[in-house]
């Protein structure tokens, strides 16, 4: 963990309720894939941990849903600095991968997903990916995927883009060797039922610091109670208990 | 440069800033971000006899100047405190820490109590009867001046080591409170806890805490703590320790001139990792802009004005 000022340097909408952030700084230490960093926004006491979805040079891009007063204010700001603390959390391993990773985000949960491809396709391996959304107003990031060179598969709840279902629904004649996935609870949780093999899973969880002090964030796992925001966000399949 | 050494129940403090129970863990992770041993001391993670889970999440809220916590005192349990919380932190801090202990009864506070106090490391007890996230324990004890002395007289059999006795804001007398465990021994005053507080999610029209209710801190409540910090200086002859709200050296100065020996520092260690130690750092600073000479000359000050 470190605590860096960075540079607004874009804020644009991509898709309904998304935005993609650029900001300009150190972006020392935020090398694995599903780390996180906290932004400090003016006027909030907490700050909001969000997932990193690129790092290349000085550029830290990050992909937020405007969910609150925070994210919404976060939207407005279209120039200035932003007091970020970085490199938070543990992130996906690439050792696990193997030959033929399978990579599976849903909404906001796409974007720590899209630094893990470009890790993985940096490595030379085939990298499919299988993006849901709601809605085709909700879709975002398919192209950058595709420019990666990945195999896309995107799913639609309501059919109006790409397959009709839910992401577990493009599992069918999908050969993969390992899986790393990040969304909502539900289709975590539809995820692990269905899919074969084992994988990762990145958790969302409401936090009080986002760097291990508060205990605000704490799950059970197989291996004791573990705190998202630290020993987390990604956890292996057989560390999570399932419980709810 | 003036003097920021306060001395707290006859162990000496190289400056009175001390991070409170449960928003610094057992150190040694800050460690890995600073020279902790720049710190006054700090509070561990408040402790109880088993290890606790704590409460369903989500546990934080946040709120106008400041959040709700309903963490529910998850710790490891003393014997994990003591077999390797203590261990790691021996490898970084080096100043005797502040043991913050917990229990569900008072045969928990004195089990609790008597272990700690065996530890080398540990100068002295902080005990919490004031956390609003539990059930049948914690608060209970710190909202009636009678189980409040039960639990300060079972502690005071079973340690040598100097009794803080931490206490809630949410009670009718602080005063009161605070006469009832000088009367049974206790040798400080820390406070306040958290005031008790919630929110409600307008979406799903339900609290916003899985516990429903939750600890209120942060700089909303310093106004609060230095007026409840103010009546129990004048209540009892024991030093005081502040908290509250804190998250400048500015604060930390009107604290101390309220009343405080210590101020203890929370919520803003959460904000910013660094708060507590920045704080240490701009002291001498704010103390030579007001003409402090001695931060042990200042407790209390305003009462003398």
């Amino acid at each position: 963990m470190q605590e860096k000022v960075f540079e607004i340097t874009a804020n644009t909408e991509i898709a309904k309720d998304v935005w993609e952030i650029r900001l300009k700084g150190d972006t020392s230490g935020m090398e694995k894939p599903g780390q996180f960093v906290n932004l400090s926004l003016p006027g909030f006491f907490l700050r909001r941990p969000i997932s990193v979805c690129c790092v290349e040079g000085q550029e830290l891009t990050l992909v937020y849903k405007t969910v609150g007063k925070g994210t919404a204010c976060l939207s407005t700001l279209q120039t200035g600095t932003l007091n970020v603390l970085t490199g938070l959390g543990n992130g996906y391993d690439l050792e696990r991968a193997g030959d033929a990773p399978l990579l599976i985000g849903g909404g906001v949960g796409v974007p720590p997903l899209y630094e893990l491809a470009r890790q993985l396709r940096k490595c030379g391996l085939p990298v499919q990916v299988i993006l849901g959304f709601n809605s085709v107003c909700d879709v975002f990031y398919e192209e950058k995927f595709r420019d990666l060179g990945c195999d896309v598969t995107v799913t639609t709840v309501d059919g109006s883009y790409g397959l009709k279902g839910f992401v577990t629904d493009a599992l069918a004649g999908k050969h993969y060797s390992y899986y790393y996935t990040c969304g909502p609870m539900p289709m975590l949780k539809a995820v692990r039922k269905q899919c074969a093999g084992s994988g990762e899973f990145s958790l969302e969880e409401r936090m009080g610091c986002g760097f291990g002090a508060c205990m605000g964030c704490s799950c059970k796992t197989t291996e004791g109670y573990k705190r998202v925001c630290r020993e987390g966000p990604v956890f292996r399949k057989e560390e999570l208990l399932w419980e709810n | 440069m003036g003097k920021l050494n306060v001395n707290l129940c006859g162990i000496p403090l190289d400056n009175p800033v001390i991070p409170a129970s449960g928003t610094f863990g057992y150190g040694y992770e800050f460690a890995q971000w600073y020279d902790i041993n720049r710190l006054g001391t700090f509070s561990f993670k408040g402790t109880t006899r088993e290890p606790r889970f704590g409460n369903p999440t989500p546990r934080i809220a946040e709120c106008t100047g400041g959040m709700l916590n309903a963490v529910g005192l998850q710790n490891p349990g003393v014997q994990a405190v003591i077999g390797e919380e203590l261990p790691r932190l021996q490898a970084c801090f080096h100043k005797p820490v502040m043991a913050n202990i917990s229990g569900f009864s008072v045969d928990e506070y004195r089990d609790v109590a008597r272990a700690l106090s065996a530890c080398e490391q540990v100068g002295w007890l902080e005990v919490n009867i004031s956390c609003p996230n539990v059930h049948g324990g914690g608060m209970a004890f710190g909202t009636s001046p009678k189980a409040a002395g039960e639990v300060v007289r079972a502690v005071r059999e079973v340690t040598k080591k100097p009794v803080i006795v931490k206490l809630s804001p949410n009670v009718t007398s602080i005063a009161d409170m605070a006469k009832a465990c000088e009367a049974e021994g206790a040798d400080a005053i820390s406070l306040i806890n958290t005031l008790l507080g919630m929110r409600i999610d307008l979406r799903r029209k339900a609290p916003v805490l899985a516990n429903t209710m939750g600890g209120f801190s942060g700089p909303a409540v310093f106004p609060v703590a230095l007026r409840m910090v103010w009546q129990v200086y004048e209540a009892v002859k024991i030093p005081v320790i502040g908290m509250g709200g804190v998250s400048t050296a500015e604060d930390v100065v009107e604290m101390m001139l309220a009343g405080a020996t210590a101020v203890e520092v929370g919520a803003a260690n959460l904000v910013n990792p660094f708060a507590s130690l920045e704080i240490v750092e701009r002291l001498p600073e704010v103390m030579a802009n007001c003409g402090i000479e001695s931060l042990e000359d200042i407790i209390g000050g305003a009462h003398r004005t």
